[in-house]
């Protein structure tokens, strides 16, 4: 199966088609997998004009493979004739849930790190593969609270789920960035624990800050652009792994195309750098 | 289910997005800000699916302005929370809501222009489906003639000046006085997929109805005219199949 490729990619929006259909400068485009699960229109056939012309990464946002009440089927038969139909270069999805019995709550919640999650979301992985019939890449989520029942470390579950099912990971490194400072750990110490090695995309995005009375709380807005923190650890990151595919997300405040390719080329700068360096990534 | 399980965690952190406390068991660096970093859940899925309804449904929202509208939501999401992920199909029961909220029931017709933007926003996701040739009709017989009218239609009518309301809200639209009701209208995707919405009189609503109920053409044009139903349907390629009802 082709992979991505190590360059830079841009979500996908429907006012930015003629532009993407156009530019030559990005490698690959990146959607949600629920704006596509729809019968057919506008969206099927812009999708399908797109991906002749650029790599695909289709990336779910309502598996909610964190739900203690297992996996949604009909979810999980819709995603497969999407990626079936579609034969994108990559898949992924989120380490959070967003469902417990029958509301949709349309966020990425959190997860405390026990063996009992553990089990659960190893289990779902396999279940998606095997689905699927393909690796999938999840996400490190962006957090403001974490769990008094947590016994094990982010990257420790991380490591463990990697080892356990043989998916791969989606870093992205503004949740990082975002994690790191409200819950006031350090961001690189959490990525020299973090299995680079099965890393098969990353995903840099801007962020919003309130400010709390103890400091900042990070707000993971994907309405903004890259904060310079986030280019920094990027940057660290591809000098240990060499050049990744690499995401620009914007979701909100979704700015013009120029805009975006002005992120592209800063994140094409860094991986064009990173060239010749060691490569320890998947 | 045990009290500290994954599942009994997950219940109370659901419960909580609705009431006013964190759940029990979150930690932050200070723990008396646990409620505000909460809160940025509850904010978040309040927020997203508000965007949500404001996304299908904005002249809703322009018509009782993004305020009342953003309180009004979160009535509706509370009462009738989505149940799939794929939030394209979510807005179904608004209309109804609509109809029956107290504090819109001076606004009659709003329910109608909810209804009026959801079968605007089904057309624009409806299966795909070719158009028939324009003088594919020519040879057929009415009195035996079937047509086969594409996913996305959907016949639109109300009481109230809803669609004249609802077309006085899209840009660059000229004002005009507003004639009584009722409003009908013929909503559908064309083949370049832009969305039509077509407003019709009293005679070609009629015949659009029944052509769409499976009516062969003669029955259905017994008391009115179906040139301007036809014309409408190939203008915008909503004929996707005829049936001659001769056997081949």
């Amino acid at each position: 199966m082709p992979a991505l490729p190590r360059t830079t990619g841009l979500g996908f929006k429907p006012q930015h088609f003629t532009d993407m259909m156009a530019t030559d400068t990005i490698g690959f485009i990146e959607v949600h997998a629920e704006n596509y699960m729809g019968d057919g229109g506008a969206p099927h056939a812009m999708l399908a004009a797109l991906h002749d012309r650029h790599a695909l990464s289709i990336h779910g946002v309502g598996l909610s493979i964190g739900s203690a009440g297992g996996l949604d089927h009909d979810h999980l038969a819709r995603l497969r004739k999407l990626i079936d139909r579609y034969q994108p270069e990559s898949f992924s999805e989120h380490l959070a849930w967003s469902s417990h019995g029958a509301a949709w709550l349309n966020d990425l919640l959190p997860l405390p790190y026990t063996p009992e999650t553990l089990a659960t979301i190893c289990a779902h992985v396999d279940q998606v593969q095997d689905t699927l019939g393909r690796r999938m890449l999840l996400e490190n989520p962006a957090t403001y609270v974490t769990f008094a029942s947590s016994t094990l470390s982010e990257t420790d579950f991380l490591t463990e789920l990697v080892q356990r099912t043989g998916c791969g990971l989606l870093l992205d490194i503004n949740n990082v960035f975002v994690s790191a400072t409200n819950h006031r750990f350090d961001a690189r110490a959490y990525l020299a624990d973090f299995p680079l090695f099965a890393v098969g995309e990353i995903h840099l995005a801007g962020h919003d800050t309130e400010d709390l009375p103890s400091g900042p709380l990070l707000i993971d807005s994907h309405g903004a652009p890259v904060a310079d923190p986030v280019w920094a650890l990027y940057t660290q990151v591809l000098a240990r792994t060499g050049p990744l595919p690499t995401l620009i997300e914007w979701d909100t405040d979704v700015p013009d195309f120029a805009t975006l390719l002005a992120e592209a080329a800063r994140a094409n700068a860094i991986l064009h750098a990173a060239e010749g360096q060691q490569t320890d990534a998947a | 289910m045990q009290p500290d399980s994954h599942a009994a965690q997950q219940q109370a952190f659901e419960a909580a997005l609705w009431q006013q406390d964190p759940p029990a068991g979150l930690r932050a660096p200070v723990m008396a800000e646990v409620a505000q970093r909460f809160a940025v859940y509850r904010n978040n899925v309040q927020h997203s699916l508000t965007r949500a309804l404001a996304a299908r449904f904005a002249v809703v929202e322009q018509l009782v302005g993004p305020t009342f509208f953003t309180a009004m939501a979160r009535v509706h999401i509370a009462q009738d929370p989505p149940q799939s992920p794929v939030l394209l199909g979510w807005g179904a029961t608004f209309a109804d809501f609509l109809d029956g909220f107290a504090p819109v029931a001076h606004l009659p017709f709003l329910g109608d222009v909810a209804r009026l933007e959801y079968a605007r926003g089904r057309a624009y996701h409806a299966a795909d489906a070719a158009p028939v040739a324009a003088d594919a009709l020519a040879v057929a017989d009415p009195a035996t003639l079937r047509l086969g009218l594409h996913p996305s239609v959907q016949l639109f009518t109300s009481p109230h000046p809803a669609l004249q309301i609802w077309q006085a809200h899209q840009t660059g639209a000229t004002r005009r006085p507003l004639r009584a009701g009722p409003d009908h209208a013929l909503i559908g995707r064309a083949p370049d997929f832009s969305i039509v919405t077509a407003p019709l009189d009293q005679d070609t609503y009629t015949v659009l109805r029944a052509l769409a109920a499976g009516d062969r053409l003669g029955d259905a044009t017994t008391h009115a005219d179906p040139t301007a139903a036809l014309t409408l349907l190939l203008r915008h390629g909503l004929i996707t199949t005829i049936d001659t009802g001769v056997s081949p």
